[in-house]
């Protein structure tokens, strides 16, 4: 992996009972990384180690710094680090207030750099109404956004997120995923993100570390993780390809907005952002269906020129189609999943051009930095 | 009437020896609950146990082994030296020793419970906030404790006022430096003085009955507010 400016990069080491972790991974200092994988796979392990909440054997370094080689261990309090509990473990002795800004007062960083302000947290996770209150008198969601928040104030240079939205009901969820992505946009600052959730990982995640058993499956930018062969990923029943687009023009007589996606046309209802913004947009592999000349007389509004790079069978009467955007073959990847009765019968084969029907385009998010 | 003067210097005797006993309790008492809460050593069961004894010793052999310790060739005595006097058994300061391991327990066990009922999440929060182990101690753990250190505190206080075997044997009966109330009921009674010990038995009964209540219902109306 060749990274430009400040990367992460993590080792560690551990067996307990039967369970044996030796995971390792490098990620930019920049965006959001998700740790993907089925409970008991180490994630939540890997992020209290990143923490220093968990001492294992292995290294860890953070842009220039190390906080954990064989001879180093830098206590967790002496990491610059913001830490989002699975539950939200406010102070329950302290009201919201205190809550917030109980990390504020003990950063490391001095008055001058302090990029993040109390009064930017509580506006950017809509806290304002909560301050005096005390942790039992809120919801679960609002709890969770004020851990969220008091993380933030801590100024930390690394915000490590457990599974921050399980247990939440799918308004609270929808509402914090909502606050994560202003915050995204707001403040630069790198997340790692614990998920085993897909939907949360497409909507959140610039790049992708999937873990397994212990150990990391596969590591790289959300996209050539999702549709790349190292993983079954792209196999999954509900596979998807997250695709940037740029928001061009919202053409009023139709109510559509044009999305640029690597140079190919796609149309989404409404006002979709503001010209020039970048957009995520979600294609499920169910949903495409493909065509060897230029489709004419279809109610389906988007098609995408793609070049086939590989077929491969799924289960007994399907197949799975990886294709890349473009004549070329070297535009961004993404997944149909076909009939092999349609693949005898059109004779696709890698190497050959298609027209890929797009059901429904789905955005998952504002803008994207993927 | 004047009679009935004498009845207070063992109530102040009493209250001050409970108050100062409660407050080396706490100090002493707080630390060793944190450490046998959070402590990974094997060996902290045994402290426990120790620390537990008074709970189910008779309060005279308790009495009998501080009195040798406390005494002239005791390391009471030696201490004792230090200042001038013979020996720290039948003062004061002997009384405070004793009334301190005696109610060690009382303190000890329900800090160690409040100690461990909030788990280590509330200290991971603190410290990945930057909390260092005291700041943590003092700014999470205390005030989350403070529920179990009313009530240790409490019964520390009630449990030294109502101690008379390990003060008859340590404190002897001296007015006014070791001559606590339920002695001075002991010795009422003895003389078949019954009107002066009723008067201070019934005391003691409010008194232990409003103690308990008190701790009740502080203990449910913290717990109301904790959840």
């Amino acid at each position: 992996m060749t990274q430009d400016g400040p990367t992460l990069r993590a080792h560690f080491e551990t067996q307990r009972g039967d369970f044996l972790l030796d995971a390792s991974f490098e990620a930019p200092m920049l965006g959001v990384t998700a740790l993907f994988g089925p409970s008991g796979s180490g994630k939540t392990t890997v992020l209290r180690a990143i923490a220093g909440l968990e001492r294992l054997a292995g290294d860890l370094f953070v842009g220039p710094e190390t906080w954990q080689d064989p001879d180093t261990f830098r206590p967790p309090h002496r990491r610059p680090v913001g830490y989002v509990f699975q539950e939200p473990s406010l102070f329950r002795h302290l009201d919201v207030r205190q809550n917030l800004l109980f990390g504020l007062r003990r950063t490391l960083r001095s008055p001058a750099h302090r990029p993040i302000s109390a009064d930017e947290v509580i506006e950017l996770m809509g806290l304002s109404h909560l301050l005096s209150r005390r942790p039992h008198s809120l919801s679960g969601g609002e709890r969770q956004r004020v851990a969220i928040g008091r993380a933030l104030l801590s100024q930390p240079r690394l915000m490590l997120m457990d599974e921050p939205l399980t247990g939440l009901d799918l308004e609270a969820k929808d509402q914090i995923m909502l606050h994560l992505e202003m915050l995204h946009d707001a403040l630069s600052i790198p997340v790692l993100l614990v998920s085993h959730d897909m939907a949360e990982v497409e909507r959140l995640a610039d790049r992708l570390v999937v873990m397994s058993a212990g150990t990391v499956a596969a590591s790289g930018p959300l996209n050539e993780v999702l549709t790349g062969d190292i993983l079954p990923l792209r196999s999954r029943r509900d596979a998807a390809a997250v695709l940037r687009a740029r928001m061009e023009v919202y053409e009023e007589e139709d109510g559509l907005s044009r999305l640029d996606i690597s140079g190919q046309s796609v149309w989404v209802a409404g006002r979709a952002a503001r010209p020039g913004e970048w957009l995520r947009v979600r294609i499920a592999a169910r949903d495409i269906s493909l065509a060897v000349e230029r489709p004419s007389k279809t109610t389906i509004l988007n098609t995408l020129f793609a070049s086939i790079s590989a077929i491969e069978p799924h289960g007994e009467a399907e197949a799975t189609i990886l294709l890349a955007l473009g004549a070329d073959g070297d535009g961004p990847h993404f997944v149909a999943r076909v009939t092999g009765r349609s693949v005898r019968a059109l004779g696709l084969r890698p190497g050959i051009g298609v027209y890929a029907q797009l059901k429904s385009v789905s955005l998952v998010a504002g803008p994207a930095t993927l | 009437m004047s009679d009935l003067a004498e009845l207070w210097p063992p109530v102040a005797l009493t209250l001050g020896l409970a108050a100062v006993t409660t407050l080396v309790l706490l100090v002493l008492g707080t630390p060793l609950a944190w450490w046998l809460a959070r402590s990974r050593t094997r060996g902290k069961e045994i402290v426990a146990a120790i620390v537990a004894l008074p709970l189910v010793l008779p309060p005279t052999v308790l009495g009998f082994y501080l009195l040798i310790a406390l005494g002239p060739s005791g390391p009471g005595g030696l201490v004792a030296g230090l200042y001038g006097a013979r020996s720290l058994a039948f003062s004061f300061e002997g009384l405070v020793i004793g009334s301190v391991i005696y109610s060690l327990p009382f303190v000890v066990q329900p800090i160690r419970n409040a100690f461990e009922s909030f788990g280590e999440r509330p200290l991971e929060a603190a410290a990945t906030l930057r909390a260092g182990p005291v700041d943590r101690f003092f700014s999470v753990a205390l005030p989350l404790a403070r529920p179990g250190l009313m009530t240790g505190a409490v019964l520390g206080f009630a449990h030294t006022v109502g101690e008379f075997g390990v003060v008859l044997m340590i404190g002897g009966n001296i007015p006014g430096r070791t001559r606590v109330l339920s002695i001075a009921i002991y010795d009422y009674v003895e003389q078949l003085e019954w009107g002066k010990a009723h008067m201070l038995s019934a005391g003691l009964l409010v008194f232990a009955f409003l103690v308990i209540l008190a701790t009740m219902l502080l203990e449910r109306r913290m717990r109301l507010r904790v959840h």
